[in-house]
């Protein structure tokens, strides 16, 4: 007896739904930051989900690359963090729109 | 000898192009001798073809000669390939180029001694030789295109030599400018050809068209025939032509470029003589050119403009000669043409040379003391082209009047009043230039310097002169009226075959048309003897009309050059700023504007992008969800 597909997208869907809206919602640059990895995992239950389902081990390859480049991301993006927040001692992302035309 | 054709061209080719390689090291007089040297060569060459042409012409029916030099052109039915012909048409035309450029390139290591581009000089004079060539011995009508423009624009570099004059500049680039104007002409006589022949190659063309196409592609022809050897509507560019050098009007612009026209008319005789009206028509131009700018002639007061406008009238002469049909007079006086009026052209460079740079026969007067051989010499080439017998002139003008009598006797009486006007104008210009007072010796009214002893030329300008002297008085051995196996006509008359036309006259009528020519020689010398013996100007003898060359130039000006300049100055106030920059600064002000509003968008919040990414995400699964629903 194993767990319908369906529970996992919607598992998924949740969790990416929280993710965005915690993007979109939070201004410490951390949290937003945190909530960009939760969309990323939720992406990758989805893909785990679909591999198990159609029985192809794409979607779990797909899913180490994920996890990698996530590390990665996480390594640049964390640093890109500390150095603003050494400059202005602030992490609130609208204060951060210099950038703006 | 007949592989070796192509040496012909090639000699003054590789002359030119060596000098303009080595420029910078071959300087005066070494350049000159070079640029000679190779034309001499092409000279002999020519000689030898025209040996071996000779001894094939008696012994056998071969009386052509082709060399295959490479495939050109091969689309479809056009075989236009580097092939050079010789016939006795184009091997006359060669004789005399080659033989003239050599003399005249001999005069200008004289002429031009002492010039800062003594090198360019030969190098534009080489390249004009063998492109000249080209367009002479090209089996078609491409290739003669090839040479036609080369000729074009070497005659371009050689009237601008001076560039730094502005008169100088603006001459060359009107001489170039009709000279373009009549290729339109060319081009289309070539599309009109190759439509209906399908062969630009002139020993396979027939002249079966019908006779409206006939007569548009003779005048196609007529009109780039006009440009080349500027006859009307396209004449004015000759006299402006007379900024360049000397040697080079005596050259280009007196004894070869300028007869480029007729030559083509005649090597088209297959087509030219399929057209009455186009035959009547050439008539009508050759002879309204050779009146005109006689007439024009009378009033000239620049030794050089007044001889470039005698060089128009009588290559109207030889347009008329084309008219009638009897090509061979046209070529004989051509031929004739090109010694006496290079010998008038080397002689007044002569009194120029000596005058350190004077033109205007108004300050001339009294030279035949200072400059023997100068006078000995245009002596004999002014008693050509007024046509006194027996020298070359006559012989020749008379064969054209003589064909211009059998065509119509109208066109004849105004021949032979251009005639009149000939021997009065040239011996106004004789007796101005060489008898009665000196008039350079004190400074002129508008500061002109005195010249205290006009020194003679140097030898290589005075042989140059003799010769052609030589051959003026002689010339008219090449075609005698009333010897028929040898000369110009036995020789040429294969070439034209049926088309030619020669009269038939008695010997007295043949008499009676030689005497009328001559009677009319000696009467516009006497006259002119009388209104100009001891006098330097007569006004009411030189009207502005005729020394404003019938305000054709005006003419011109009026309406082209002013509606032109008015159409541009439109364009430049009006169509430029509202229209062109109109549409510049409206896309930028667009693309501005909308830039300006756009960038809003783009507020550095990184949570508004968040936004637009989400929503574009919705768009994308809502959009896809309907599709696929």
């Amino acid at each position: 007896m194993s767990i319908p597909l369906s529970w996992f997208i919607i598992l998924a869907t949740l969790l990416f739904g929280i993710g965005a809206f915690g993007v979109l919602v939070r201004r410490n640059v951390l949290v937003m930051f945190m909530c960009v990895e939760l969309m990323l995992n939720a992406a990758n239950l989805a893909l785990v989900a679909f591999a198990r389902s159609l029985n192809d081990v794409g979607g779990e390859t797909t899913v180490f690359f994920v996890l990698v480049v996530a590390a990665a991301e996480v390594v640049v993006g964390l640093g890109i963090v500390v150095a603003i927040f050494r400059r202005r001692h602030s992490a609130v992302a609208d204060e951060l729109s210099e950038m703006g035309g | 000898m007949n592989h070796l054709i192509f040496l012909i061209i090639a000699f003054p080719l590789l002359s030119g192009v060596s000098l303009i390689a080595s420029s910078r090291r071959v300087r005066e007089p070494l350049a000159g001798w070079i640029a000679t040297g190779a034309v001499g060569l092409s000279f002999l060459t020519t000689l030898g073809v025209f040996i071996t042409l000779l001894g094939s012409h008696s012994g056998g029916p071969s009386h052509a000669v082709t060399q295959h030099l490479f495939d050109w052109i091969n689309v479809g039915s056009l075989h236009a390939n580097v092939d050079l012909a010789v016939d006795p048409l184009s091997i006359t035309m060669c004789l005399f180029v080659t033989g003239i450029s050599t003399l005249i390139h001999l005069y200008s290591i004289g002429y031009m001694h002492g010039e800062e581009d003594f090198t360019k000089f030969f190098i534009y004079l080489n390249l004009f030789v063998a492109s000249m060539l080209i367009l002479v011995l090209g089996g078609n009508m491409l290739l003669t295109f090839t040479g036609w423009e080369g000729v074009g624009v070497c005659s371009y570099w050689l009237v601008s030599y001076y560039f730094q004059k502005d008169s100088a500049a603006s001459a060359g680039k009107k001489a170039f400018i009709y000279n373009r104007v009549a290729d339109v002409g060319f081009l289309l006589a070539m599309f009109i050809i190759f439509f209906n022949e399908h062969t630009l190659t002139y020993s396979k063309m027939t002249a079966h068209m019908s006779s409206l196409t006939l007569t548009m592609a003779v005048l196609a022809l007529l009109f780039a025939a006009a440009g080349k050897s500027a006859q009307i509507p396209l004449f004015n560019w000759l006299p402006d032509a007379m900024e360049g050098p000397t040697p080079v009007s005596a050259l280009i612009h007196a004894a070869t470029m300028v007869t480029a026209g007729v030559y083509l008319l005649c090597r088209m005789h297959v087509v030219v003589s399929a057209s009455p009206t186009g035959q009547w028509v050439i008539c009508g131009i050759g002879l309204a050119t050779a009146f005109v700018a006689a007439t024009i002639a009378t009033s000239q007061s620049d030794i050089k403009k007044g001889l470039a406008f005698s060089t128009v009238s009588q290559i109207g002469y030889m347009v008329l000669a084309v008219g009638t049909g009897d090509y061979v007079a046209a070529m004989f006086l051509m031929v004739a043409h090109a010694f006496f009026k290079a010998l008038l052209f080397l002689g007044s460079g002569s009194v120029i040379h000596a005058l350190d740079g004077e033109q205007e026969m108004g300050r001339m007067g009294g030279l035949r003391k200072y400059l023997p051989w100068t006078y000995g010499t245009f002596l004999f080439g002014w008693l050509a082209i007024v046509g006194v017998p027996p020298f070359a002139g006559f012989w020749a003008k008379g064969s054209v009047l003589d064909a211009v009598f059998g065509k119509s006797p109208w066109l004849w009486a105004g021949g032979l009043l251009t005639a009149l006007l000939t021997a009065y104008y040239m011996s106004r210009l004789f007796y101005l230039t060489f008898t009665g007072s000196a008039r350079f010796t004190e400074e002129g009214p508008n500061g002109e310097a005195a010249v205290a002893h006009p020194h003679e030329s140097p030898w290589t300008m005075r042989l140059p002169l003799v010769i052609l002297a030589f051959c003026s008085i002689f010339g008219g051995l090449l075609d005698l009226p009333w010897v028929h196996g040898y000369g110009l006509e036995a020789f040429l008359s294969p070439v034209f075959g049926s088309s030619l036309v020669i009269p038939a006259d008695s010997v007295t009528k043949q008499f009676l048309l030689a005497g009328a020519d001559a009677l009319v020689a000696v009467l516009g010398l006497s006259i002119a003897w009388v209104l100009w013996r001891g006098r330097s100007e007569r006004p009411e003898l030189t009207p502005a009309f005729l020394a404003k060359v019938w305000y054709w130039d005006n003419f011109y000006d009026t309406i082209i050059g002013r509606p032109a300049t008015a159409l541009a100055t439109f364009t430049a106030e009006v169509v430029d700023p509202l229209v062109l920059d109109g549409a510049v600064d409206g896309t930028a002000a667009a693309v501005g504007g909308l830039a300006t509003r756009l960038r809003k968008v783009h507020n550095g919040q990184v949570r508004s992008y968040g936004v637009g990414i989400i929503f574009g995400l919705l768009v994308i699964l809502v959009s896809f969800l309907v599709v696929v629903g």
